[in-house]
């Protein structure tokens, strides 16, 4: 039986844990608050918190409920936004909505109020660039935006006034209902109870498959694995760091010493998709897609990763990432096998690392070309480099070649433009929906070179490089 | 970056708006909006027994039907039945304006999405696996997807359409500059965030009822009765709400009402069929594609002296709305210019697309992007800057449109030199210049964009609707219109004008649904036009109740009505208040037996247009404006930001300054994204290629402006908008073309080379190819 808490209530359920959250909340349970845009994580109109018991207390985050197995509610609190309204007046984050007229057709609102409810509730620091992250996987569609924002703003202006996080206070100034406080207690009785799961599909955030064959994940077996703990947790050791591949982006975003390791980390994470979608989207599920795109793929090709793949005896073998792919969509995975971590090299002083990515919308959009880069350098001489990039080949690019070259290369215009002239030779963008051939190998190359102009502001301009090219 | 530091006008008037803001009324269903209790069509509670429906729709744009097996899918469990156009009683056919739109494909498709059966089964996900079981064998036919080809093949809706003003062959030859070129403006689609849906009821005695997420409830009722070859009287179309239209669910919610009424017909059953995404974005129409090519001639002084175009609109397999919305385009092609000599025409060109169909502007905005390109163009080769050309060309009172219409109370300068001398726009213009100046990876671009756009449906007999209003025993009020609302806050301006008449608390006034059975023979919500014509008609029926209240009160307190006025839910007398409550004067009047219902008609006063002459007033007025916008482009990586929109609105006297700002801000981030990052893609075979939301992109909270700014210039008002307050839902979409023009400026500031290119939308690949051209 799955069995978790649905705003105030106990639901046990032997419905198919591979249907949508969606479908259970709206359908099953008539909470017909939390809507269908989409179905595939880009618009956020059925954004739900999913509360996790953590030692004493509830985190929450927000998921799209569209691409989310309802086997992954199982031991959790899961709210609607019906499960935050207040009897006979509004939250918090929903007079913010109402005073600043952020809503109009209203389709879209339950899920903007959903999710900043779930800022209130978070461990993120109150500050209006958190909120509008919080928010960043909703679209709207009537309001253009501005009158949201002042709502964000309400929101962060209100919550300035809490000087420690704690459910009391929220619940005090009307952020969320009385019985949040009874949650923990009540989830701490669920939480062991074992779910007894078939074979079939690996399942862990979804936020892929279920864009790709929710109908088939609803009507065939699956077997989640987001709960499984060996799977998760982030790590380091002797410059080294473990990642497991249960860990979702938005572990890695909260990790406090990654960020101090990668200092753009979170203006980089915040390219890839939403809030929602980094709530619960695996490295592993990224990895295996495989998608020659996949941001995060392009991210650990660039670190020069290494990945741990255990089979269903726990036997385990390790691979480099960069020779883990074969063709589209192919890979050195073996039935029954799961990517258990990756595992990579922390930078050090001399070395840096760059992640860049252009898509038609800056963020939550797929990429016409992502790119990243870690170089290493000595005395103005690169000591190793490996560069990654997406969108211009059959498989997430590592670029063999390029790479190769610098190493050993002195830092200078010349050593870039040459390894430019290799790096166009080894991708073969096509034409498609997210950029013709021409505009890819261009992009390839300005975002080469952008790597360069980030990292060394004062070495290089573009002026630089386009002079030349 | 533009700081308005020293601008103490700007401030003020910025301080103004704000303040107005925090008084203004929220939109009433913002309650039960936030709490997620609002209904939509998938919301309603269903029957018992309800079926699902989904549509089986072509996999290809244009060929013959050899062969279709739905054995497999029949045989699947809990399917219930497959309905196809054999199973249509009345007429197979659907087109509003033209009968050339079958609501099943017979023995021919014409495009990828065309309807072709409905599954019914006792859920959608059993209803959608039988869709995958159905075998279908069609000769492949050529497809047309753009309008140029379309041309060239002779592929026409209708006939072309042509306004003309002066002598435009003869003007072109006294002109100093002659430029000719041409243009592209792509589709949008609506993406309304609720998909299309229709919940169908059986009641007694063959009687239908439906609850429709349309914008046209009379167009869905009509067309029921004509598929399914009944009385209109039989059919019931009832909307609460829509989660968007936008010009989508004008014409395009009907064909899926008369599915699931056509299901429940047969079935005796009630029907839900709710479009999934993919589905309604293969299946449903979108802004139209238009293909055009411009000649603009200028006096050495920089007038516009003459100007011919030619508009090949990709209007798909089908009429839908195309050629009322070609028509708009002839209204538009000059936008807030007068130019004295003029020709235009406009093609509809059939296609092998889905229908195309009403967008908010409704062909405006594909006409003002040629001219506002026309005028860049000219600009460039001139070697002046294109506001130069746009303020020696502004409207003026007395001049005279193309289509004979005289302009009255004309706001175009006014709104120009506003918007100039609020935002300081000489500084602004200097501050990116110095930018650039000082800057390579990064360039700005600023540009102007006036607007003028005309109100009221330009089929003239469209204009008009009903209000019905029930004052009920106990004081309180329920007020059924034809307006649909969708966000754009309709129903709160009809609260606002019982409100303000009756005086009372809007805690006494109910907007009831939209039902044909309350308000017959509705024109759909649209044309911006919405709240004037039903705010009329409520304000008439309301205006009725009140004089009879006053009698009532009149008589009991024994004064001649005239010196009876209701003031805060108590009846005065001669300017004193007197003991008679609001509740009280309402008992007394059914003790009188005096009607408290009330049904009022308005029609448009004033509009005409004769098409055999193309020469009308088919406007009651026009909303004019004017926006400067400011981006910054990356030149390493193509992408670009906005840092401002700056814009001087004419809302005339606004009624609900919160709701009609949300209008403009919404408006405006609509046209951007058409401008910009929306880019709808078929492939050769016409196959929608942008067919979700991972491949089409509107934007999202980071795409919009950092500062939008919309002060509102001081007019009048006009009498036909409703207590003055002018019509706001499609005007200001057309300042989002600025946005076009300012990246084209900044590319230009980066690139000298780069030679002009009229091709929307400016997507950061176009950039980017611009930059390094």
């Amino acid at each position: 039986m799955i069995t978790f808490i649905l705003n105030n209530k106990t639901i046990k359920t032997s419905d198919h844990s591979g249907m949508t959250l969606l479908d259970f909340v709206r359908y099953q349970q008539r909470l017909t608050g939390t809507k269908i845009g989409c179905r595939e994580g880009d618009c956020g109109a059925c954004t739900l918190l999913v509360g996790t018991l953590k030692h004493n207390t509830v985190e929450y985050k927000s998921i799209t409920s569209c691409i989310s197995p309802l086997g992954n509610a199982h031991g959790k609190h899961i709210v609607t936004v019906e499960g935050t309204n207040l009897k006979g007046k509004l939250t918090s984050a929903q007079e913010a909505m109402k005073a600043n007229y952020a809503t109009q057709c209203g389709f879209c609102t339950p899920g903007f109020v959903v999710a900043l409810t779930g800022f209130a509730l978070s461990n993120s620091e109150n500050n209006y660039e958190n909120a509008l992250n919080a928010i960043s996987g909703n679209i709207c569609r009537c309001t253009g935006y501005k009158a949201i924002e002042k709502a964000a703003h309400q929101v962060v202006e209100k919550l300035e006034n809490q000087e420690e996080k704690s459910s009391k206070w929220l619940i005090d100034n009307d952020f969320i209902p009385e019985y949040f406080e009874s949650i923990p207690e009540r989830l701490k009785d669920i939480e062991g109870k074992y779910l007894n799961q078939s074979k079939g599909k690996f399942v862990s955030g979804g936020t892929d498959l279920y864009v790709q064959k929710a109908d088939h994940l609803a009507d065939n077996d699956v077997h989640l694995i987001a709960e499984k703990e060996y799977l998760k947790g982030i790590s380091i050791e002797n410059g080294i760091c473990t990642i497991g591949t249960n860990s979702t982006v938005s572990d890695l975003w909260n990790h406090k010493a990654l960020n101090t390791y990668f200092p753009n980390l979170k203006k980089q994470l915040k390219l890839v998709s939403s809030e929602q979608i980094r709530n619960m989207a695996s490295f592993g599920g990224n990895l295996v897609n495989a998608s020659p795109i996949g941001d995060m793929t392009i991210f650990f090709l660039a670190l020069n990763s290494e990945i741990t793949i255990s089979n269903e005896n726990q036997k385990e073998r390790t691979r480099e990432l960069k020779n883990f792919y074969q063709g589209y969509k192919t890979f050195d995975l073996n039935e029954g096998e799961l990517l258990k971590d990756i595992t990579f090299k922390l930078p050090t002083k001399q070395s840096f690392f760059n992640f860049e990515k252009v898509c038609k919308r800056t963020h939550l959009d797929i990429a016409s070309v992502n790119s990243a880069i870690q170089l290493s350098v000595e005395n103005d001489t690169i000591t190793e480099a490996h560069v990654s990039i997406g969108g211009v080949a059959a498989i997430p690019k590592y670029l063999h070649e390029t790479s190769a070259f610098l190493t050993g290369q002195p830092l200078t215009t010349e050593t870039i433009l040459k390894a430019n002239e290799i790096l166009q030779k080894e991708i073969s963008p096509i034409s498609d929906v997210r950029g013709t051939t021409d505009y890819k190998r261009l992009l390839a190359r300005q975002l080469f070179f952008a790597h360069f102009t980030e990292l060394f502001p004062k070495h290089f301009t573009l002026n630089d490089f386009i002079q030349h090219a | 970056m533009h700081k308005n530091k020293e601008n103490k006008v700007l401030d003020t008037k910025l301080d103004a708006v704000s303040k107005s803001l925090k008084q203004s009324i929220k939109n009433l269903d913002s309650y039960t909006h936030v709490r997620g209790e609002s209904l939509y069509v998938d919301d309603v509670n269903i029957r018992q027994g309800t079926f699902h429906a989904v549509v089986f729709d072509s996999p290809k744009a244009h060929g013959k039907i050899k062969s279709i097996d739905y054995s497999k899918a029949e045989a699947l469990d809990g399917v219930e039945r497959i309905f196809t156009y054999k199973d249509v009683p009345g007429k197979n056919e659907i087109g509003g304006i033209i009968p050339d739109e079958p609501l099943f494909a017979e023995h021919e498709v014409h495009f990828w999405g065309m309807p072709i059966a409905l599954i019914i089964a006792e859920s959608e996900f059993i209803a959608r696996k039988a869709r995958d079981l159905i075998e279908i064998d069609i000769e492949e036919l050529p497809v047309i997807t753009t309008a140029k080809e379309a041309k060239a093949k002779g592929s026409f809706i209708n006939a072309p359409r042509s306004f003309s003003l002066g002598d435009t062959e003869k003007a072109f030859t006294d002109c100093e500059y002659v430029f000719e070129g041409d243009t592209f403006s792509n589709g949008q689609e609506h993406l309304y965030i609720e998909a299309q849906g229709a919940y169908a009821e059986p009641l007694e005695n063959g009687n239908i009822k439906v609850t429709s997420s349309t914008q046209g409830p009379t167009s869905v009722q009509k067309t029921i009765a004509q598929v399914l070859g009944i009385a209109m009287h039989k059919i019931e179309v009832d909307v609460t709400r829509l989660g968007g239209g936008f010009g989508g669910k004008e014409d395009q919610a009907t064909p899926w009402a008369v599915m699931a009424a056509l299901a429940t017909y047969h079935l005796n059953q009630s029907v839900k069929l709710i479009l999934n995404r993919h589905d309604d974005l293969r299946m449903t129409g979108k802004r139209h594609p238009y293909e055009s090519t411009y000649k603009i001639g200028l006096s050495k002084e920089l007038k516009i002296l003459a100007y011919q175009t030619e508009f090949l609109q990709n209007s798909g397999a089908a009429a839908d709305l195309s050629p009322a919305i070609a028509e708009r385009t002839l209204f538009h092609a000059t936008n807030s210019y007068y130019v004295p000599n003029v020709t235009t025409k406009v093609l509809s060109c059939k296609t092998n697309l889905p229908p195309n169909t009403a967008f908010r502007g409704f062909g405006g905005p594909q006409g003002m992007f040629v001219i506002e390109s026309a005028i860049a163009k000219a600009a460039s080769e001139i070697g002046v800057s294109a506001r130069q050309i746009q303020e020696a060309n502004l409207l003026d009172e007395n001049d005279t449109f193309s289509y004979g219409q005289i302009a009255k109370k004309v706001e175009a300068k006014n709104t120009w030199h506003s918007a100039k001398n609020i935002f300081n726009s000489d500084a602004l213009e200097q501050e990116v210049s110095d930018f650039n100046k000082n800057n390579t990876a990064f360039k700005k671009g600023v540009s102007f964009m006036p607007i003028t756009f005309g109100i009221s449906f330009t089929n003239t007999p469209m204009n008009h609707a009903r209000a019905l209003v029930h004052i009920y025993l106990d004081g309180s009020i329920g007020i059924s219109t034809a307006a649909v609302e969708m966000g754009q806050g309709v129903n709160t301006k009809m609260m606002q004008i019982a409100a303000d008449i009756f005086s009372v608390s809007i805690e006494h006034i109910k907007i009831e649904t939209t039902n044909t059975t309350r308000v017959a023979n509705t024109s759909p919500s649209a044309a911006s036009s919405t709240a004037d014509l039903n705010g009329k008609a409520t304000l008439m029926a309301c205006n009725a109740l009140l004089e009879r209240l006053k009698n009532v009160a009149a008589a009991y307190l024994k004064v001649t009505p005239e010196a009876i006025v209701l003031k805060d839910e108590f009846v005065y007398m001669n300017n004193e208040k007197t003991d008679v409550e609001w509740k009280h004067l309402i008992s007394m009047a059914m003790l009188e037996r005096v009607a408290l219902t009330e049904n009022a008609h308005y029609a448009t006063p004033e509009i005409h247009f004769d098409k055999t002459k193309e020469k009308g007033h088919p406007f009651a007025y026009h909303v004019y404006g004017t926006a400067i916008t400011t981006t910054t482009i990356d030149c390493t990586r193509g992408t670009y930001e906005f840092d401002s929109v700056k814009i001087v609105h004419d809302y005339g006297k606004s009624m609900s300054e919160g709701i009609d700002l949300g209008q403009v801000e919404g408006a405006l981030i609509q046209g951007m994204g058409w401008m910009t990052m929306e880019e709808i893609a078929y492939n050769d075979e016409g196959k929608l290629l942008s067919n979700a939301l991972s491949t089409y992109k509107i934007p999202d909270i980071f795409s919009v402006p950092k500062s939008v700014e919309v002060i509102p210039v001081e007019t009048k008002g006009h009498e036909l908008a409703i207590l003055k307050s002018k019509a706001v839902g499609e005007p200001p979409l057309m300042y989002g073309i600025g946005a076009y023009f300012a990246l084209q400026n900044a590319i230009k500031a980066f690139n000298p080379n780069y030679d002009l290119k009229f091709h929307a939308p400016m997507t950061p690949e176009k950039v980017l190819m611009s930059l390094y051209s």
